[in-house]
């Protein structure tokens, strides 16, 4: 029998795999299994009481008000995923196409839509708070100016807009994201096969829907994916624009900040329960993760190989 | 991702606090950054008085410091001495057993306290003090005296007063009041510092007997009285209006009324010194009802039940409650000290503890914190549905009621 012997080699490939090991077991792994572990217990501020079972589970989901929340939160969720799913990957895909067209001053476009990706959310959030203000917004004085004085809205105060005016201020922040996904997948997609299609073609429509949208269906995979995690951990910009009660009456409530009210308390309002907050974050996670791998598989059996 | 900050967070400090700590020397931890140097002024002549005791202030972020807190104390690092906050703020972190209960045999001054800011500090299931309350804030309607002057205008005595007074400013050109609504704590603020008056005492006192619920007409029609002058005289827009635009509007002058509370006056001088400022409890109904602001305290010093230098640090607390400390917090931080026999030498602390004479507690902090849905959380999400038109006063009283009811016993039926 070989004996096992660490030979320079193992070593060397030991040192270099074990440190992001222990780090990635450390700060992800852990955390995730102790917050499985919190779900289960019943908590006195920071103290752990006794083992509920599925207490806290059956308490978010189902014993008012918890339920109400979570229900809100949860449907806000949905329609801040449909929305960008419309105006930041769609929007992507058009601007994605026009750049790779190369229309005019499609040099400046592309660095111009990527811009704001750059930019802080914080920056981002404050802009947009100030875009929006009721008196000296940027929005409501241009509508007086032009003469559409009747549409100017108090946009973060009222449940009707509020919502749909931090999905706007996100859509512009990140447009820029998905378009440069999109459009390396375009600027893969191979120039004989171009040719081929303008020899049988010139509709632009044909082209898209036949050729260039199956082919950067690989792209369409990562986009759908992380803005699909994204929408449903969606924390900085209703936190920053509508804060952590999701203003005005939960009009703005979105998961992530539900979760942090119920785990960390809110300081103007309510108490801390790290259990009932544990059992959010889990249910979160398990949702998450499981729609997303199936969107993942799903949206992998539809691409197609060159 | 949340959970790993805070665990990044708790495990630094715990380096942190890993430093080797001497016999006597105290940590105290606070939330209140911006009042490091006067609490480094305070701590010096404590140091000079009893030579062998150093404290060490630190300080956190304010909306994370419960949890940093009572991690920390839940981790066995935590300090010595410790600010922590009132009402259901201070259960979260007593209630797990971290800090010492205090009494008049180890703090001797606490007896002359208010027994509502001792109340404040207080866990309900045992009815022991764990805190040396530091300070109290007032609930009510801040005014820009040179606008008030230049229209001729005087403080109200009645509801139709305050109404009148408003219309003359709206009138003028000036906005009557700066606040707006969406920033959800503000709509509490907003109920309470405009309608204790209107709900009255007597309201206030069955409430807490048992005797009458959030559907009581007195509490109803406050809040439809509130909401009918936010509707006329608050800024157009003001349900979209956050916190720091409505303090602006005020201390730029642009509007001639502020509802807040006394934490606002320091800031309004800062923001533009050459305000002058005056304030008056909102009205009753008729000048004869009596003007109520609404009372709260802020949070007081605690000390770590496991502390190693637990003797130090009630000799520390000692001081803290002690009149000397009391006049310096006053004087140096422009706060209305909790302290027995303390005298205001600014003449606008003077005026708050004067109307404190006439109060009753910030109703949904002082007693509905202590259970979900918490009263403030009610208030706040309704009154930005009676703001927008979406509910009633009365169906408020009804969910208010309803809401409470799930942990408040007398509500149970």
């Amino acid at each position: 029998m070989p004996k096992l012997r660490m030979t320079g080699r193992g070593l060397w490939i030991t040192a270099l795999i074990v440190p992001p090991l222990a780090f990635v077991a450390l700060f992800v792994v852990y955390p995730i299994i102790s917050a499985f572990a919190y779900a289960f217990f019943d908590w006195q501020g920071l103290k752990r009481g006794a083992f509920v079972g599925l207490d806290n589970f059956h308490t978010v989901l189902f014993v008012e008000p918890y339920r109400s929340w979570t229900l809100n939160a949860f449907k806000n969720n949905i329609i801040v995923f449909f929305a960008l799913m419309v105006l930041q990957n769609g929007l992507g895909f058009i601007l994605a196409y026009a750049l790779w067209r190369e229309l005019p001053g499609a040099r400046f476009h592309r660095i111009a839509v990527f811009l704001p990706v750059v930019l802080s959310t914080i920056i981002v959030a404050y802009l947009f708070k100030l875009f929006y203000h009721p008196l000296f917004g940027v929005v409501n004085i241009t509508l007086r100016n032009v003469g559409l004085g009747w549409m100017a809205q108090p946009w973060l105060g009222q449940s009707g807009t509020a919502l749909w005016s931090i999905i706007a201020a996100q859509a512009w922040h990140m447009v820029g994201f998905p378009t440069l996904v999109f459009l390396a997948g375009m600027q893969r997609i191979p120039g004989e096969i171009l040719d081929a299609v303008r020899m049988e073609t010139e509709s632009e429509w044909v082209k898209i829907s036949k050729i260039v949208w199956p082919l950067v269906a690989p792209s369409a995979t990562i986009v759908f994916t992380l803005l699909f995690v994204g929408a449903f951990n969606w924390f900085e910009l209703p936190y920053i624009m509508g804060g952590l009660d999701g203003s005005p009456f939960g009009s703005t409530d979105v998961l992530g900040l539900y979760f942090y009210r119920t785990a960390f308390g809110n300081v103007s309002a309510g108490q801390q329960d790290f259990g009932l907050g544990s059992a959010l974050a889990v249910l979160i996670f398990l949702f998450i993760a499981v729609i997303a791998s199936v969107i993942t598989v799903r949206l992998r059996a539809r691409e197609i190989q060159i | 991702m949340k959970t790993n900050l805070i665990r990044i967070g708790a495990a630094l400090g715990a380096v942190l606090l890993a430093a080797p700590t001497m016999a006597q020397e105290l940590t105290m931890w606070s939330w209140r950054q911006e009042d490091k140097a006067a609490y480094e002024g305070f701590i010096k002549s404590f140091e000079a008085a009893n030579p062998g005791i150093t404290v060490k202030f630190e300080t956190f972020e304010a909306t994370n410091y419960n949890t940093i807190l009572s991690t920390a104390l839940a981790g066995g690092t935590g300090p010595d001495l410790a600010m922590v906050r009132a009402y259901g703020g201070l259960e979260n972190v007593a209630s797990a057993g971290y800090l010492e209960p205090l009494s008049t045999e180890t703090v001797p001054a606490l007896s002359g306290f208010n027994p509502a800011a001792l109340a404040a500090e207080t866990m309900r299931s045992d009815g022991k003090v764990y805190a040396v309350p530091f300070a109290s804030q007032t609930q009510f309607v801040i005014y820009n005296k040179a606008i008030f002057d230049a229209n001729g205008l005087e403080e109200p005595q009645s509801w139709a007063d305050l109404e009148a007074l408003a219309q003359k400013l709206k009138d003028a050109g000036v906005i009557p009041f700066a606040n707006g609504t969406a920033t959800a704590w503000q709509n509490e603020t907003v109920t309470f510092g405009l309608g204790s008056s209107l709900m009255t005492k007597g309201f206030y006192e069955d409430l807490m007997a048992g005797k009458a619920d959030f559907t009581d007409e007195r509490f109803t029609s406050a809040l439809g009285a509130v909401a009918e002058v936010a509707a006329q005289y608050f800024p157009d827009g003001f349900i979209g209006l956050d916190y720091p635009s409505a303090q602006q509007l005020f201390s730029s002058g642009m509007a001639g009324m502020f509802v807040g509370g006394s934490y606002e006056l320091a800031n309004f001088k800062n923001q533009n010194p050459d305000i002058e400022l005056g304030m008056f409890a909102a009205p009753g109904k008729t000048a004869e009802d009596e003007k109520l602001v609404a009372l709260y305290f802020d949070g007081g010093y605690g000390v770590n039940a496991a502390g190693s230098n637990k003797e130090a640090a009630i000799k520390f607390v000692n001081y803290l409650a002690s009149p000397e400390f009391g006049q310096a917090f006053a004087n140096t931080l422009n706060n209305i000290s909790t302290v027995p026999g303390v005298t205001f030498d600014n003449p606008l602390l003077a005026e708050v503890a004067e109307l404190n004479q006439h109060s009753i507690p910030y109703l949904m902090l002082a007693h509905f914190r202590y259970g979900e849905p918490s009263g403030s959380v009610l208030i706040q999400g309704e009154m930005q549905k009676l703001f927008a038109g979406e509910t009633t006063p009365e169906a408020i009283g009804e969910t208010l009621t309803t809401g409470l009811a799930a942990w408040y016993e007398p509500f149970k039926k």
